[in-house]
């Protein structure tokens, strides 16, 4: 049993059998990675992980819970924090107040009708953002409009949003699609550290994979709609079937 | 002050300061001046500028921070002042249930209207406010007359209970100090008129004003503006964003509720055309006028609107003769015949040009144009200033 257990789950679409018997286990303290070629059904699986969609069979169970159905918001207070395809940041705000609006979100739940209360007056919110904007190495941005800056720094405000609610599982769509190689890697390393320092459980849905190879501790290879294996990235990177279906038609 | 950034004390004092004086502004030309009619410093006027800015100062903490655009806000206008008559009515002319009443009422509505309409954002959400506010409109003159005397309006009559009354004075009052009492002041060729009426409502909208600044600067106001810039990484975020929508909805409804409490206390009648989707309409452009989202803003559209309204809409033909009288006959007669399509009944032309101008040349209103100015002066680069001040 894993934190994320994935099982029997299908999943239709008129005449189009997106997802079949996928069934799958992210541990905890682990990455694993979800990997497959174009219409493999990632973004299926994902749409399921997420309560947005609600598949024709099989369970998603999230710690022993149903995710089947539920809103953005109940998911998130579960414990998972996602990352979108392009990152997904309050772009009106400063760096700063983007980063405080998890962290209050962790505190005081889904909804909070404190009107009156300053939000800079409260010293653990503003303490704890201050934190992980230096552990995101963004400590100089804070004042920043957030629209303002690069990709590759969107990316990395988006991950610290995430991290500062210190989720049980950190859910990546892409993360490191449409970026330039620089920001691409910056990313890989972020992600690196990020596993190094912290006990912390993630799950990748990735398209490209090499961005998982150095990073993932399981990867799974998708192939229309279906789990084709499941291995250490060592054994994946050579194993024959996987050559097949993703390898073979994509080099 | 008062639990206020240093910046945001800095503010409420100035609006208080100009709100306080405003009888000695806003009257700047001696009384028999020919300028004379540019003052605004006269107690219905100036009451006006300060219950509209009430009016538009709950508006923008809906438009302002959360962006949704409500185009029936006029509605709790109306329900205000029809539940604030009604307290004279039964009651007595003190206008402090009046007034209670007034803000507990149009809350309910928007209770019952936000969370219908708030079902769908963007355009949907201002078409079913809109829906609403023309359904009270019509409603007001048709079934609902026994509530609000159809055409006529609601007033007051001389054989309404009044349960309350006893030996209190026959106009509106607060324990006693009538609203319309004013004492005048001249000075030299100058004449200042101090109103109770003007100054309870200058008071309440300072404590509107400072209200509003509270929410900006709470957490809960954070999220309203979170809303507004990534609702779908709000979620994400774990916020439910649909209760913290309809409690701007409720709020902004309540401040609409006491503007229009406001307007019956200072003459005790109510009728359907405040509800009408013109008044929501103007609300709507006070607050991009003056500047959306930000603080003050809204106050100085309200100000700018209501002032031009009334001094715009008084120049009339003979006033423009008076003017141009130095040019020859015809030419005289051609340029009259211009500036009169800008003038009297003709105002709302100069107000659609003077909106036209400043969404397109200073689309964060007023108060761009003002940061712009300043700007020029400290030699400041344009990019370093935060938003939402």
């Amino acid at each position: 049993m894993g934190i994320l257990d994935i099982k029997d789950v299908g999943k239709r679409f008129g005449g189009l059998q997106a997802l079949s018997n996928v069934n799958l286990s992210v541990h905890e303290n682990t990455v694993h990675a979800i990997i497959g070629p174009n219409g493999a059904g990632k973004s299926t699986l994902l749409n399921c992980l997420i309560g947005k969609l609600i598949p024709d069979t099989g369970s998603v169970m999230f710690a022993g819970e149903s995710v089947l159905g539920r809103s953005a918001h109940e998911i998130n207070q579960m414990g998972i924090s996602r990352v979108f395809q392009t990152p997904e940041i309050f772009g009106d705000l400063t760096v700063m107040e983007n980063m405080m609006i998890p962290i209050f979100a962790k505190r005081d739940g889904a909804f909070e009708l404190a009107a009156i209360k300053s939000f800079m007056s409260q010293k653990d919110i503003v303490e704890k953002a201050e934190e992980m904007l230096v552990d995101m190495n963004m400590a100089d941005k804070r004042h920043m409009h957030a629209a303002a800056m690069s990709r590759g720094d969107k990316r990395r405000l988006e991950i610290g949003m995430c991290l500062s609610q210190e989720p049980r599982l950190l859910l990546l769509d892409e993360p490191t699609a449409g970026m330039a190689r620089a920001d691409t890697n910056n990313t890989i390393d972020l992600l690196k550290q990020i596993k190094a320092e912290r006990d912390i459980t993630i799950a990748i849905i990735e398209h490209d994979m090499h961005v998982v190879f150095s990073l993932a501790d399981r990867i799974t290879v998708l192939a229309q709609g279906t789990p084709l294996v499941e291995d250490t990235p060592e054994k994946i990177k050579g194993h024959p079937k996987v050559k097949e279906a993703y390898l073979g038609e994509a080099h | 002050m008062f639990g206020l950034e240093k910046q945001d004390s800095r503010l409420l004092i100035v609006v208080a300061i100009l709100t306080m004086c405003a009888p000695f502004i806003l009257n700047p030309f001696p009384a028999e001046s020919a300028l004379a009619q540019f003052n605004a410093g006269y107690p219905d006027l100036m009451q006006r500028f300060v219950i509209f800015g009430i009016f538009a100062i709950g508006f923008n903490i809906l438009f302002g921070l959360t962006g949704y655009l409500s185009f029936g806000h006029a509605a709790f206008l109306g329900i205000g002042s029809y539940s604030a008559v009604w307290m004279f009515k039964l009651l007595s002319y003190n206008v402090v249930p009046a007034l209670i009443l007034s803000v507990i009422t149009a809350g309910l509505f928007a209770v019952v209207i936000g969370y219908i309409s708030l079902r769908r954002s963007g355009i949907y959400f201002s078409i079913l406010t809109l829906a609403f506010a023309q359904m009270s409109y019509n409603m007001a003159y048709s079934v609902l007359t026994p509530l609000t005397n159809g055409e006529t309006g609601l007033q007051v009559y001389s054989n309404d209970p009044q349960y309350l009354k006893g030996d209190g004075p026959d106009v509106t009052h607060l324990f006693g100090f009538e609203m319309r009492a004013a004492s005048e002041l001249n000075i030299g060729g100058w004449t200042f008129d101090f109103s109770i009426g003007y100054y309870l409502s200058a008071l309440i909208m300072l404590a509107s004003f400072y209200l509003a600044i509270r929410i900006f600067r709470s957490p809960f106001g954070l999220m309203l503006r979170a809303i507004k810039a990534n609702q779908t990484r709000l979620n994400y975020t774990g916020i439910s964003t649909r209760p913290y929508t309809l409690a701007a909805f409720v709020i902004s409804g309540m401040y609409a509720g006491l503007a229009g409490g406001l307007l019956a206390c200072m003459d005790p009648l109510a009728g359907a055309e405040r509800m009408q989707w013109t008044a929501s309409g103007e609300v709507v452009l006070m607050t991009i006028l003056g500047g959306v989202g930000t603080l003050l803003g809204p106050i100085l559209g309200a100000g700018f609107i209501k002032y031009a309204e009334n001094i715009f809409s008084k120049i009339n033909e003979n006033v423009l003769h008076s003017w141009f009288s130095f040019l020859p006959d015809g030419l005289e007669s051609a340029v009259v015949w211009f500036f009169a399509r800008f003038v009297g009944e003709g105002w709302h032309m100069t107000l659609g040009l003077m909106f036209m101008l400043i969404v397109i040349f200073l689309p964060g209103g007023l108060i761009e144009g003002g940061q712009r100015i300043g700007r020029l002066f400290k030699g400041k680069s344009a990019s370093n200033n935060p938003p939402a001040e």
